[in-house]
């Protein structure tokens, strides 16, 4: 029954991302300024989007591990992570692709990219940490911690690179600069991703609890012998 | 002085400790009996304080393991002697007294009862084996606890620092103070007991008093649960 | 129990440790020193672009040494087990905390203290005193990021690895921000203006891990 939903979610969202592609790629026109490359704002900012969503996913179940010490909330704290690191990769290579297009480099040191670079790194610190901890309870615990250090910092990242120095163009969502086709097109897309994030969450939690199996049986079995 | 209630404890989904209950009144001494991985060192563990059951409740004079006031009245002997390689006895001790809120005074007299004020201004680090054993007893006993948690207390101590740690449990049992070990040496640990916990796959396989035919013949407890 | 009495004792036992082994304090100072080297070897050390570097420099020897002894906070307590005497200690976690991060604090001054004038001698920079409230923040979020994640690595394996992994990209904020008020008053500014920002974004950061590592530390070391 799990199975069968995760793999309908999941294939859900990819007839949807083919039908954006599509939509994307072959009914909306070049931007005036930025040419067909523009395009890849359509990826860019639903991972950055998604992938501060898993982030924030992570930040309450560690928290709520902590509370109940439920290894379940540890499970999806840790699959939640991992495919929000992927995403937050995702938006630094879209975005590198995009900056060198535009900008002629393809990286600068302006307060988003390095935000965003930031953010991957404790969280990869965070992925790194978990598996040197051999007691599940303890690696629970640690890492939801790690977790909610690493949550409260982005913040604090982002406004003091943001007072350091700043060259990245201004928020396209707020300004309500984009015309209502590109804003739809974004929103299909960020849906699409999403339901592929959340059945990669969920297949990472499947194997998540397999090996918690694998490793109580291992337990058991040392116990007998 | 100490009650276990329904106490579940686990690692990942291996249950470590599964529905242990027991008790210890003032003045009692519990052997804590079982093969490796039982789940005697998490039990002891859960009563010094340093992790939590997932299940169940432990008390320890009315209040939780963790609570200040119950963490001042235990003692805790483990497998490292916990003191500091760098610091004198002395100054080992003053740390200890500080921490527990005990008078200074008591100092000189517990490196005296452990043959140690000789060499108080020593610095641990050049201390032999046996003299470092004997000032973590003094440690452990510093603050007069109300119990005593051992976790293999007669394991690689010298013969020495045993007789003198069986002195100090007697002392300690006579002025009221209760004594949790977990113990491998069943001859030792058996004579000073008054009852007697076997813990199996984390479970209580036998509670009760300590009896004759245990003295008579140590293993014959682990000879009736099938653990010979 | 006074809490506080117990934090200085612990403080005071570090310290007295440390102060007859050394091994932190040598370690972080000769390490400071040869940065100092290396660092010369980058840039033209005594060219006109040195001031705008100058605050960069200092918090790379700072941060960099500092590791050696943040590494250490806990990690000496493993020696013997004496970590689980001082948790079964009735005494607060956050009273723990306050005694490590005491003794973590007052050897990384010492270890800031020596490498300064080599700095300012190597460098050809003239110190001011306006920098020392700006040293005292910047190594307060050096030390209480490091202790916490030192008393969070203490049982974890590749424990020397893991630590740098973690601290640095939390610290960024304080980094930058001592990194700006360093540059700028070893330029002859004042704390007027941008400084301001960058001291509250200091103060911001120390207040905000300070909080929440004397709120956490009790569930890092029992769970």
């Amino acid at each position: 029954m799990r199975e069968k939903f995760i793999y309908a979610l999941g294939s859900l969202g990819a007839l949807a991302l083919v039908a954006n592609m599509y939509n994307i790629f072959l009914v909306l026109p070049d931007e005036a300024n930025q040419g067909a490359i523009y395009r890849i704002i359509f990826f860019h900012v639903p991972a950055a989007i998604i992938a501060f969503t898993f982030f924030f996913v992570a930040l309450i179940c560690s928290v709520a591990f902590l509370a109940f010490k439920s290894s379940k909330a540890d499970a999806v704290a840790v699959a939640s992570t991992e495919v929000g690191v992927v995403f937050a990769i995702v938006n630094l290579v879209t975005g590198s692709i995009w900056g060198r297009n535009i900008w002629g480099i393809w990286w600068t040191w302006d307060y988003r990219i390095t935000s965003m670079f930031v953010c991957v790194l404790l969280y990869l610190g965070y992925l790194i940490m978990r598996p040197a901890i051999t007691d599940p309870t303890q690696r629970g615990t640690l890492s939801a911690v790690l977790s909610i250090f690493a949550f409260c910092d982005v913040p604090i990242v982002w406004f003091s690179i943001r007072w350091w120095r700043t060259q990245h163009p201004g928020p396209v969502l707020e300004t309500g600069g984009l015309p209502h086709a590109m804003a739809m097109a974004l929103l299909y897309n960020f849906i699409a991703l999403l339901m592929i994030g959340t059945a990669l969450v969920l297949v990472r939690l499947r194997s998540e609890h397999v090996q918690r199996e694998i490793e109580s049986l291992r337990r058991l079995a040392l116990v007998e012998a | 002085m100490v009650a276990v209630d329904r106490v579940w404890k686990y690692f990942g989904d291996f249950p470590a400790l599964r529905d242990v209950s027991l008790t210890v009144p003032r003045g009692a001494c519990l052997a804590l009996l079982g093969r490796n991985g039982a789940g005697k060192t998490t039990l002891l563990r859960i009563l010094a304080g340093f992790s939590k059951p997932a299940k169940g409740t432990v008390t320890i004079a009315g209040a939780a393991p963790r609570d200040l006031a119950a963490r001042a009245k235990v003692g805790y002997l483990g497998h490292g002697i916990a003191v500091w390689d760098e610091l004198s006895a002395e100054e080992n001790l003053r740390v200890f007294a500080t921490l527990y809120g005990v008078d200074r005074a008591a100092i000189p007299v517990w490196l005296e009862r452990v043959g140690l004020l000789r060499v108080r201004d020593g610095l641990a680090r050049e201390f032999s084996r046996g003299m470092r054993q004997r000032l973590a007893i003094a440690r452990a006993f510093l603050h007069e606890p109300e119990l005593l948690v051992l976790d293999e207390p007669f394991t690689s101590l010298d013969d020495r620092a045993i007789a003198l740690l069986q002195n100090l449990l007697r002392d300690a049992r006579e002025r009221g103070a209760s004594v949790v070990m977990s113990t491998h040496q069943l001859r030792e640990a058996l004579e000073l007991a008054s009852d007697v916990v076997l813990l199996k796959n984390g479970r209580v396989a036998h509670a009760g008093p300590r009896t004759e035919e245990m003295l008579n013949d140590p293993s014959w407890l682990y000879a009736r649960y099938g653990e010979g | 129990m006074n809490a506080f009495g117990a934090a200085i004792a612990i403080a005071r036992k570090d310290l007295r440790s440390e102060l007859r082994s050394k091994e932190a304090t040598n370690a972080a100072v000769s390490f400071a020193l040869v940065i100092l080297l290396i660092l010369s070897f980058a840039f033209e050390p005594t060219g006109e672009e040195i001031h705008a570097m100058a605050g960069g420099l200092l918090w790379i020897v700072f941060a960099f040494s500092g590791t050696l002894i943040l590494n250490r906070t806990f990690a000496r307590e493993l020696q013997n087990d004496a970590l689980e005497a001082l948790i079964a200690a009735p005494v607060p976690g956050w009273a723990l905390f306050l005694g490590k991060a005491a003794s973590s604090m007052v050897m990384m001054l010492v270890v800031e203290l020596v490498s300064l004038p080599v700095f300012a001698i190597f460098y050809g920079v003239t110190l001011v005193w306006t920098l020392a409230p700006v040293i005292l923040l910047g190594t307060w979020a050096l030390v209480v990021v490091g202790v916490s994640f030192s008393a969070l690595t203490v049982n974890v394996q590749l424990r020397e690895v893991m630590l740098p992994l973690l601290i640095y990209p939390t610290l960024v904020p304080a980094l930058i921000a001592s990194m700006m008020l360093t540059g700028n008053l070893l330029d002859g500014q004042t704390f007027s203006g941008d400084n301001i920002t960058w001291l509250r974004l200091l103060v911001g950061f120390d207040i905000i891990y300070t909080a929440l590592a004397v709120t956490l530390i009790d569930i890092v070391l029992v769970g």
